[in-house]
């Protein structure tokens, strides 16, 4: 039993399978992976995981408890946050008071009607704010409208908001697409120091086999929406199963 | 049973103007993604190019005849048409008498060209900004409109006249074999219907049949794509502006007899047309026409004595309340098509 | 102070100061002058000045806020409206019964509009809440005519019960007053030439629009108003952050329809006359003018835009042709007439023409309204180029 317990999860869109039978299961405090050339499932998958599809058929339990049915609000109160494929920050608003809202959300739940209070009357959630700032190396950015950022500086942002609320699960959505190679590498440096600092479980979707293997413990390898192999990087790096399905694609 | 047909017939004229005036705002909406507030106002334009013609193929000389009188019935030295002058009395008569019907040839040209300076001068600015800036420019444009007409042509209704072979009513009930006078339908009424039908057709056909439409409809369905193969489709979306600009106008010419023009009746028909718009589902041809054509009736039906005595008020209301019933129930409207305007 | 930033503690002041002064500062020029039509100075425009900036404070919480645009939120103004006259005729002549009911009323009618049109967002929520005006419109105007007057509209009336008061039956009816003082008693002073009226009415009106500004200030900086801000910017990111927009939006909707309510309740109080158009769907569109020409998503551009169009209604759409004539006298008569030919169609009874051109120059050139237009020219006179960093929301 993992964090994340994915069991038989199947579904259907019209006459296409795009996913069947899928299982797999998330360590705690480890680095998950899933990989698999276009169209293997992999968007279907995440977004089964976090409320925006329901499965036809199979679970998806998180830490003992289903998250099918559930809308997106209520899994991230359970304890998933999820970073996007684009960054999704709140781009009219500074960059603090983007950092300020999932803290918000962690400390007075999904609801919470404060009309009056000022924020200068919300000391903790600001400290940890600014703590989260400093820590993800933009504290000099606090004030800047957050849309004119740089996208590298986005996806930092992003991560940081995610981190904020302590989440047990983090899901990462191809997180460097379209990225610069030096957005890409501070990208990876940023997650292997959060692995290192934080206890936290990750799992991790993506496309580019530099990022996966620099950061993954486990990888499952998604084709045709039925995992392939589920493995130790070192071993998928030389399973020939593999190879096949990503030469497949290229064919 | 002749209460029914009978219900069914009133709301097509109704229906069919909805529908005409919907299916410009579709094809504006599904071409350039863009909320066109003002479309009312073009509606209103196009009556008032009719208004406009009849005056002045009215253009007089003066003759002092005691025995006519002006259309606010005062008794006036009345004025010899030029055209009776020209074409002899009784062509010129006609001509004046025909004024409804010719002026779909005036107003055809003149709306596109409305069409096109309102789509290159303003519209086009607005294709990357949001959907609430759209709606405000195009509010505040059909406001500006409707205070030019407002300035020419007066605050008061206008009365205009179908020509006088179209008066009276044909006794359509007796055509199908139901009793004599059960169902007494007016020419003109069934004239518009039939019009719209045809205008209908024609846009579709146009959009179905020509390269023309194929390369639109393909730029509906991907924009980006079409400009990549090096189609030049902004000056087709302009083109399609104008189209759409002259249908509502074409609209507004023949529903002049049936509905007095006045400077607000854009206003009047347009949150209607939303309405209708919303309905039949955002960016869909088909939807548009039905959901005018089925709300028109369903006023029609609402406007029952039996049925008002029932339900008291229900005739003023119920557009809305099938419009709420609809979208809550069908967020995309009768045939909306996925992902349009979801957000 | 009150909890408020240097910043916003200044504006309030501001507001206030003008709030006070107005029937000095709206009347610059002496009466009997030439240009003493000119003057707003007098307390029927003035409570109009406050009524509809509290309409247009109360949409911009909805509209500035979250971006979701109501196209009848007159149907809240007219709902209070009623239930203020309601309270005039039963309970007592006391306005501030009446307006608090129709504050309480507008809100739970709000609940329920919301409710339903909430489901939608963007352009269908607009026109949810257009179809919604529309029908409470034509309701109010046909079926419900026992509750509303029909098209005559709902007045109070010599023998209401007026329960607290006690009915009277002979003299005249009374008027809405605050424990004796009537709405329409003033107090006229004459100095020099100016003359200053200052009305009961209007300074209740201007006490409310205060506290009602000092509210929305507190919304736009607490992390209610922070969540709003962020619905509008990237709902998708606010629901994957863990909070469900739904309650936030219709707790916004609720307190916007709730300050409708309070206008509509203030003028039946200064007015106890209320009537369908009221809630007409042009009256929507109005209170959406203001709001853009003032400054969308600012605290005090809705009060400025809610002024400048009552200035406009009544005192511009007063020139007539006449007038032009006697201004451009001093140009020879053929250049006279040419001018007044271009001019007239824009003023006097053409001003909604000027209006809607106004209006689309703002949304075309300058989106943050007259608020964006002085902050423009603050920064030219003081001759510095503001950072990006500080896009604030005042």
């Amino acid at each position: 039993m993992g964090i994340l317990d994915v069991k038989d999860v199947g579904k259907r869109f019209g006459g296409l399978q795009a996913l069947g039978d899928v299982n797999l299961s998330v360590q705690e405090n480890t680095c998950h992976a899933i990989i698999g050339p276009n169209g293997a499932g992999k968007s279907t998958l995440l977004n089964c995981l976090i409320g925006k599809l329901i499965p036809d058929t199979g679970s998806v339990m998180f830490d003992g408890q289903s998250v099918l049915g559930r809308n997106p609000y209520e899994i991230n109160q359970m304890g998933i946050s999820r970073v996007f494929q684009t960054p999704e920050i709140f781009g009219d608003l500074s960059v603090l008071e983007n950092m300020m809202i999932p803290i918000f959300a962690k400390r007075d739940g999904s609801f919470k009607l404060d009309a009056v209070s000022g924020f200068l009357s919300h000391r903790d959630v600001m400290e940890q704010a600014e703590e989260m700032l400093v820590d993800m190396n933009m504290a000099d950015k606090r004030h800047m409208h957050a849309a004119s950022m740089s996208r590298g500086d986005k996806r930092r942002l992003e991560i940081g908001m995610c981190l904020s609320q302590t989440p047990r699960l983090l899901l990462l959505d191809e997180p460097t697409a379209g990225m610069a190679r030096a957005d890409t590498n501070n990208t990876i440096d940023l997650l292997k120091q959060i692995k290192e600092e934080r206890d936290i479980t990750i799992a991790i979707i993506e496309h580019d086999m530099h990022v996966v293997f620099s950061l993954a413990d486990r990888i499952t390898v998604l084709a045709q929406g039925t995992p392939l192999v589920e493995d130790t990087p070192e071993n998928i790096k030389g399973n020939p199963k593999v190879k096949e399905a990503y030469l497949g694609e290229t064919q | 049973m002749d209460q029914i047909i009978l219900q069914i017939l009133n709301g097509l004229d109704k229906g069919s103007a909805y529908a005409l005036i919907a299916l410009g705002l579709t094809l504006i909406f599904g071409t350039l993604g863009v909320v066109n507030f003002a479309h009312g106002a073009l509606f209103m334009l196009g009556a008032f190019c009719a208004v406009t013609l009849n005056r002045i193929l009215s253009l007089s000389h003066t003759v002092i005849d005691e025995t006519k009188k002006d259309f606010l019935g005062n008794p006036l030295k009345v004025e010899v048409p030029y055209v009776q002058g020209w074409f002899g009395e009784s062509t010129g008569q006609a001509i004046i008498d025909w004024s409804v019907p010719l002026a779909i040839l005036f107003t055809i040209p003149v709306m596109i060209a409305i069409g096109v300076i309102m789509e290159r001068g303003l519209i086009k600015h607005f294709y990357k900004r949001p959907h609430a800036d759209q709606i405000l420019v195009t509010f505040g444009l059909a406001i500006v409109l409707q205070e030019i007409v407002k300035y020419y042509f007066g605050a008061n209704q206008i009365p205009m006249n179908a020509p006088q072979a179209f008066f009276g009513s044909f006794d359509f009930g007796a055509m199908i074999g139901m009793e004599p006078g059960a169902i007494i339908y007016p020419y003109w009424r069934i004239i518009y219907f039939c019009f719209a039908a045809v205008l209908v057709g024609g846009v579709l056909a146009f959009l179905q049949f020509t390269t023309f439409g194929m390369v639109v409809r393909a730029g509906m369905a991907d924009r980006e794509t079409v400009g990549l193969l090096g189609i030049n489709i902004d000056r087709r979306f302009t083109i399609m502006f104008g189209i759409a600009a002259a249908v509502a106008g074409l609209a507004g010419v023949m529903y002049t007899p049936i509905n007095p023009p006045n400077y607000h009746m854009g206003m009047d028909f347009l949150v209607i047309s939303f309405v209708v718009v919303v309905v039949g589902g955002m960016g869909s041809l088909p939807g548009a026409i039905l959901a005018g054509l089925l709300l028109g009736i369903l006023e029609s039906f609402a406007s029952m004595r039996q049925i008002i005595e029932l339900l008291p008020g229900i005739n003023q209301v119920v557009i809305y309340l099938a419009a709420i019933v609809i979208l809550l129930t069908r967020p995309r409207g009768l045939m909306g098509r996925k992902g349009v305007m979801e957000d | 102070m009150l909890g408020l930033n240097k910043k916003d503690t200044s504006l309030l002041v501001a507001v206030a100061l003008l709030v006070a002064l107005a029937p000095i500062i709206l009347n610059p020029f002496p009466e009997g002058s030439a240009l003493a039509q000119f003057n707003a100075g007098y307390p029927d425009l003035m409570q109009r000045f406050v009524i509809f900036g509290i309409f247009a404070v109360g949409f911009n919480i909805l509209f500035g806020l979250t971006g979701y645009l109501s196209f009848g939120h007159a149907a809240f103004l007219g709902a209070g409206s009623y239930a203020g006259v309601w309270m005039l005729k039963l309970l007592t002549i006391n306005v501030i019964p009446a307006i608090l009911i129709s504050t309480v009323v507008a809100g739970l009618f709000s609940i329920l509009i919301g409710y339903i049109s909430l489901r939608r967002s963007g352009i269908y929520f607009s026109i949810l809440t257009l179809a919604f005006a529309q029908m409470s419109f034509a309701l109010a105007a046909s079926v419900l005519t026992p509750i509303t007057g029909g098209e005559t509209g709902l007045q109070t009336a010599l023998d209401d019960p007026r329960i607290l008061d006690g009915a009277n039956t002979t003299g005249n009816i009374p008027a809405p007053s605050l424990f004796g003082m009537e709405m329409s008693d003033s107090l006229q002073v004459n100095v020099a030439g100016w003359l200053w009226t200052f009305n009961v009415g209007y300074y209740l009106a201007g006490v409310i629009l205060l506290i009602a500004f000092y509210v929305a200030i507190r919304i736009f900086r607490s992390p209610f108003g922070l969540m709003l801000r962020a619905i509008k910017s990237n709902q998708q990111r606010l629901t994957y952050t863990g909070l469900n927009t739904r309650p936030y939006m219709l707790a916004c909707f609720v307190i916007s329809g709730m300050y409708a309510g309070l206008a509509g309740g203030l003028m039946v109080a200064m007015d106890p006359l209320a009537g369908a158009e009221r809630m007409q769907w042009t009256a929507s569109g109005e209170v959406v003018l203001m709001t853009i020409l003032g400054g969308i998503g600012t605290l005090i551009g809705p009060v400025l835009g809610a002024g400048l169009i009552k200035y406009f209604e009544n005192i511009f759409s007063k020139i007539n042709s006449n007038l032009l004539h006697e201004w451009f006298a001093f140009l020879p008569d053929g250049l006279e007439d040419f001018v007044v030919a271009i001019i007239y169609p824009f003023i006097g009874k053409g001003w909604h023409l000027t209006l809607g051109l106004m209006f689309m120059a703002v949304i075309i050139f300058l989106p943050g309204g007259l608020v964006e237009l002085g902050q423009k020219i603050a920064r030219k006179m003081s001759g510095k180029s503001d950072d990006k960093q500080t896009k604030s929301t005042e």
